[in-house]
């Protein structure tokens, strides 16, 4: 027994674990802070697992105890099983599409009984991690090679695509943070920064006026002429290089998006996308409109753009140094819709302000640089690639989660690691940090 | 492994720490720098919720609360809430149908949304309010409000407590926005006089409302709220006993009665006839009731005590000697040779005493109302040498009058008082051109031609002549709760004024005498009351109508001013009975009952039974009628010409409703009891034997039917409990047991050696009452078993009753 304790402590990054303890106890406290109704009794509450924040608990515990088991596992067994992950994640699934039970408009989640609930698009990422990991850490794979990369990029988004499938756009985008591993491992820069460019070129049509994008898209040309004009008196090519590049920059903002969204997309496609970036849609005609109309119906009624605004309003209303835990006049009385889940970051916002906020979002920094300062330790690949396939995805669910609360990106609903209301997110998250732990802890051994 | 791996960890760390520097940003743009999203937040989730005190409340001058405050229910209905109730059950009990009540929570969710509580019915009776409330748990989404309203306990003095009512536009203006849309606000009488004293002081509190603007729990510890401070109570001069008695005694009549307390100038009474009953305004129906009171053409609406404009006819007389007096044109031993005509001016005017000597002094010519006396004093006082000239005299004569208190507002503590007409040079150089003397208004010398006074004027131009020349500025109160010097409301109320203090004692004892005679030998001699020194004057002035084109005499007003007793004046009576006729005839006998009430504390069997008489008699001149038929046909073709909807005029038009039409006012005449009378014999039977004393009005109420001013008044009297739960708080004045009342013949065997004793306490206070005990028994158990007012709560429970019984 002795020797058990020993070895589940020895070796393990006691800072990793006591992060995870630390954001875990932060999000069942903002929960509780988020749900709590004055006159109810908390120690029944906690008993009863009634509550959110009970059951919040109860996962917490829980994912300790999954932790444990993982400490407990050979760090082999996830080298040796990862591709097995995958297939039985992927087979997971596409069980999805015929078992699948509507909820909240999306198709991604089979019920257990009645009150247990599976989203394989959520859980699939420790799969795509771990095969990613090992599919880079074979000895055959030259990553250095298009062939490989491609392959890890198929790796990486066929869960997405099926994801997608689901009507879980969300999940499906988290997918795209491997790439981010790809990037460490090998993958040539400028694929980063064109698919980045264009995410932002897309959003930014949505967002700012045509005219103004084009002047903005004109006014970066000419910079990077100006810079670039040596070269460019050697080397007139790239003078066409860069009048082809804003070519395409202004033609996708003006044409490709507006068709897209006119002819290819259907409206209330459009409007849900509107929606995302909290802007108002206004259809193109009557006919697109009374369609909107008819979705609207069935799907939830909120709209995003009430959800952002509310959310900017708590957090503002937190001031530098917040209202106090249990104080907040917007968390705690429902203004902000989804406040528990996705939204979670508002309680934090307006209960502690911005200097909490600040002090909180150190947390998960310390927890990111951390993970990265692990990865740059191992000696194996896969230890390294899993590691950095954390950090991504992590970081990822942070950033955008945050962002998507301050009205700084589309709310497409991803919950912020440990903290966020959810069984399974919260055992998900803890089980890849627990595996990175495991596979820390075996640095020494473990060299491929 | 490569080398740029080692590197790009950093470029991995760059853009994780870039992330979060963005975040920041942000996060400090919203907490620290920005102000729109804090603005917003607090829209969102605070609520200033107003507070409202409660009115003061206002007492007569024995501390009963004769405006005070009860709670009615509303019903409320939250439409999110109503769910699977039994619509059938609910419809059945407020008597509506199912269309009518899907209809109403439909409004009430488009008025304030599914989730707040909406008024379904305001007001609630009292029956339906019991029915409700055993049945509100069947119907969740149901509740029922409290809301505060104003009841008069005493269903009396309608005009001078006036009522509240929600504010218009034009008050929100005046107030400079103090007041907000559906506050209540005093729109009448002492409510909107005192506005200020009763409303007291609204209260804030800060609410913190969720995102369904349910409001949830006080904002920050409610550091932030200002409590509200209740209004302020107020306390009148009113003698609520004489109050309905004067009211009683105007019924089926129109005029008005004024009772002034010279010493003081607070107003003991003040009753204006056609009334109505205050507490129609307050309860469900009183949209309903004020349309109706408008619509009236004989305007019970209108205070006609102070907004009543009449020629005061003789009973100016005593001012009219006292003036001349004053400006030495007459003295105490003028007389005049009248034989029933004066012959002074080109045209001949009559005097209704014709009888040789009848105006052989002054006295004698107040005593018996000489009108040739007076048409010479008036021109003497005109044509006084020393003011050279008749229009000096006019000017002058004019000053002297204003100085009464006539023509000019009185300055009482109720909002728009008239002020009456006292004409001048101009008045009459206008109509005569310049070309006029003192027999062009010579019949101005008997208070008539263009004199027009309020009977509120009368009351306190005998308060004058009682004080010698001095008064106060009449009022209802006497002090206000809680008052600091800031409060100058009162201030103008407690200045003596010595206005004609410069006319001398012996002219005013001339006047008082010759006012005396006239109860004595006089023309009210049917208003005297034995043992009680009373001056009087009655008056009889001629009206006109101009009705259709067609002016037409009608009946004389009947008026009467008084003020007694003679050496001690406690009370001035001014009485007016629009188109009744003599002044003797019915204004005198009214005044009469007053001062004896007033004085005496009670009124005889016989007395009573006379007043009853009185008080039956229907004196509303017909041409009401007429007029009504007019003013509503005229409305009628309005609304027709307006809406095109004809059938409001086609009432009209129809012979055989016309008939129907014309009689309804005359049909109106209600039975009224006088309720100072003796106690009947039920009342003996539930009487207690503890030293407590039962309000006189809680008997009468109990036994004979109220006053009925309108046949949908009825429901709208007060609940019992405010009946029984007032208690007389005593005699203040101390009167002698009545020696006339006759020993009870019907009374309860048994009851009689039980209450004999101990019975006595109210029979004092209520006069003469039934007489179960012999006047010489009582005599001796008044002293040892009257309580003291003093030592009397106001407000008694009334169990002592059930005990014994």
């Amino acid at each position: 027994m002795t020797q058990r304790n020993a070895s589940l402590v020895k070796g393990a990054d006691r800072w990793l674990v006591l992060l995870w303890f630390i954001l875990s106890a932060i999000g069942v406290i903002s929960i509780f802070a988020a749900t709590y109704r004055d006159g109810e009794n908390v120690l029944q509450g906690f008993i009863s697992l009634k509550t959110d924040y009970s059951r919040q608990a109860l996962f917490f515990l829980l994912s300790g105890v999954a932790g444990i088991f993982i400490l407990l596992t050979d760090s082999k067994f996830f080298t040796a099983t990862a591709n097995l992950w995958y297939a039985f994640g992927i087979l997971l699934m596409l069980i999805v599409f015929p078992f699948h039970s509507n909820i909240k408009g999306t198709e991604s989640i089979i019920r257990l009984g009645s009150s247990v609930q599976i989203q394989p698009a959520d859980i699939c990422k420790i799969f795509v991690n771990l095969a990613l990991a090992k599919y880079l850490s074979r000895v055959e794979t030259d990553f250095a090679r298009p062939r490989s990369q491609i392959i890890a990029a198929i790796i990486a988004l066929v869960p997405a695509g099926l994801s997608i499938m689901q009507k879980e756009t969300g999940l499906a985008l988290v997918y795209f943070s491997f790439f981010l591993v790809m990037f460490r491992e090998g993958l040539p820069p400028y694929v980063l920064i064109i698919g980045f460019s264009f995410a932002v070129l897309v959003v930014a049509t949505l967002l700012l006026d045509p005219n103004l994008l084009a002047l903005i898209l004109t006014g970066i040309a000419a910079l990077a002429i100006f810079i670039l004009r040596k070269q460019v008196k050697r080397h007139r090519s790239i003078l066409f290089a860069i009048a082809s590049v804003w070519f395409v920059c202004v033609g996708i903002q003006r044409f490709v998006v507006p068709f897209a969204f006119d002819h290819i997309f259907q409206p209330y496609q459009v409007k849900r996308i509107y929606d995302a970036i909290g802007k108002d849609y206004v259809p193109k005609d009557a006919e697109a409109a009374l369609e909107i109309e008819q979705k609207a119906g069935s799907k939830k009624k909120t709209s995003s753009n009430y959800n952002v605004k509310q959310s900017k309003i708590a957090i503002s209303n937190g001031g530098l140094l917040g209202k106090g835990l249990l104080s907040g006049t917007q968390t705690r009385y429902d203004f902000v819709p989804e406040q528990r889940t996705d939204f979670i970051f508002c309680t934090i916002g307006e209960s502690f302000g911005f200097t909490g906020s600040v002090l909180f979002l150190s947390i998960y920094g310390i927890l990111l640089m951390r993970i990265v300062t692990i990865a740059e330790r191992q000696r194996s690949v896969f230890s390294r690639a899993y590691a950095y396939g954390v950090a991504s995805v992590f970081f990822f669910h942070i950033a955008i989660n945050i962002c998507m609360t301050i009205g700084l990106a589309p709310v497409i609903g991803i919950p912020l690691p440990f903290v966020s209301y959810g069984g399974t997110s919260l055992l998900t998250f803890s089980v890849m940090l627990f595996i990175l732990v495991k596979l820390d802890s075996d640095r020494q051994m473990v060299l491929r | 492994m490569p080398v740029f791996n080692q590197s790009r960890s950093n470029i991995i760390r760059l853009i994780f720490g870039g992330m979060f520097l963005i975040i920041f940003a942000q996060l400090f743009n919203l907490q620290v720098v920005s102000d729109k999203y804090k603005k917003m937040a607090q829209e969102n989730a605070l609520f200033p919720k107003r507070i409202y005190p409660t009115r003061g409340i206002i007492y007569d001058h024995r501390n009963r609360a004769i405006l005070n405050n009860t709670i009615m229910y509303d019903l409320m209905v939250t439409p999110s809430q109503v769910k699977n109730i039994d619509t059938g059950y609910f419809c059945q009990l407020m008597e509506i149908d199912t269309a009518e009540f899907r209809a109403r929570v439909i409004d009430a969710r488009y008025k304030n949304g599914p989730f707040r509580p909406t008024i379904f019915e305001d007001l609630l009776p009292p029956d339906l309010y019991a029915k409700l409330e055993e049945n509100i748990w069947r119907f969740p989404g149901f509740n029922l409000q409290e809301r505060p309203v104003r009841t008069y306990p005493y269903d009396a003095g309608a005009h001078i407590m006036g009522y509240v009512g929600e504010v218009d536009s034009n008050i929100l203006r005046r107030s400079n926005y103090y007041y907000q849309l559906g506050d209540y606000v005093g729109r009448s009488g002492l409510e909107q006089f005192y506005e200020k004293q009763l409303m007291g002081q609204r209260g804030i509190e800060y609410w913190i409302k969720d995102n369904k603007n349910r409001l949830v729990g006080h904002y920050a510890n409610r550091d932030l709220d200002t409590p509200a401070i209740a209004g302020r109570n107020l306390h009148t001069y009113l003698d609520i006993e004489l109050q309905q008695l004067a009211e009683k005694l105007l019924a089926n009549k129109v005029g008005a009665i004024v009772a002034i307390e010279p010493k003081t100038g607070g107003i003991l009474a003040m009753a204006s006839s056609p009334d109505y009953d205050p507490n129609s305004l307050t309860g469900p129906d009183k949209q309903k009731n004020y349309g109706k009171l408008v619509l009236d053409v004989r305007a019970p609406l209108l205070n006609r005590a102070i907004k009543g404009l009449y020629q005061p006819g003789s009973t100016y007389k005593p001012l009219a000697a006292l003036i001349g007096l004053d400006e030495g044109v007459i003295t105490p031993a003028s007389g005049i040779a009248c034989t029933g005509f004066y012959y002074g001016c080109n045209k001949v005017y009559k005097c209704t005493e014709k009888a040789p000597g009848h105006a052989a002094n002054l006295r004698l010519a107040i005593a018996n109302s000489c009108n040739s006396f007076f048409y010479n004093t008036f021109r003497l006082e005109l044509d006084n040498p020393q003011l050279h000239g008749p229009r000096n005299g006019l000017m002058k004569w004019k000053e002297y009058v204003n100085k009464f208190g006539l023509g000019e507002r009185v300055g009482v503590d109720l909002p728009s008082e008239d002020a009456g007409n006292i004409p001048d040079t101009l008045a009459y150089d206008r109509e005569y051109h310049g070309s006029w003397n003192s027999c062009t208004m010579v019949t101005m010398g008997i208070g008539q031609d263009k004199m027009q006074v309020t009977p509120l004027q009368i009351a306190n131009a005998m308060c004058i002549v009682a004080n010698k020349g001095s008064f106060y500025i009449p009022h209802f109160v006497e002090k206000v709760d809680g008052e600091s010097p800031d409060d100058t409301i009162l201030n103008k109320y407690r200045q003596k004024h010595s206005v004609l203090s410069h006319i001398s004692d012996a002219d005013y004892e001339t006047v008082i005498s010759g006012m005396q005679d006239v109860t004595e030998i006089g023309t009210a001699r049917i208003a005297r009351i034995p043992g009680i020194n009373m001056c009087a004057k009655t008056g009889t002035a001629e009206t006109y109508l101009s009705l259709e084109g067609r002016r037409t005499k009608l009946n004389n007003n009947s008026i009467f001013v008084c003020f007694a007793p003679r050496e001690n004046p406690q009370i001035a009576i001014a009485v007016v009975i629009q188109n009744a006729g003599f002044g003797a005839r019915w204004a005198a006998p009214i005044g009469s009952f007053l001062v004896e009430k007033y004085l005496r504390d009670t009124l005889t069997a016989e007395r009573v039974k006379q007043a009853t008489v009185i008080a039956n008699t229907n004196l509303v001149p017909g041409y009401f009628v007429r007029l009504q038929f007019i003013t509503d046909s005229l409305r009628g073709e309005t609304w027709a010409k307006q809406t095109g909807d004809s059938s409001r005029l086609k009432r009209f038009l129809d012979r055989s409703l016309r008939k129907e039409m014309l009689d309804t006012l005359i049909r109106q005449s209600v039975r009224v009891t006088i309720p100072f009378g003796p106690r009947p014999k039920i009342a003996t039977a539930v009487t207690d034997t503890t030293k407590r004393k039962i309000t006189d009005s809680a008997l009468i109420k109990k036994t004979q039917p109220a006053r009925i001013r309108k046949p949908d008044s009825l429901k709208l009297h007060k609940p019992d409990s405010l009946r029984n739960h007032k208690t007389d708080s005593g005699t203040i004045r101390e009167t002698e047991p009545n020696p006339l009342h006759k020993p009870d013949s019907n009374k309860i065997p048994g009851a009689e050696t039980r209450t004999k004793t101990s019975d006595f306490p109210r029979k004092r206070n209520m006069g003469i009452t039934a007489g179960h005990s012999s006047p010489e028994t009582s005599g001796k158990s008044v002293q040892g078993l009257a309580i003291k007012p003093e030592e009397q709560p106001a407000v008694q429970q009334d169990d002592s009753k059930n005990k014994t019984a």
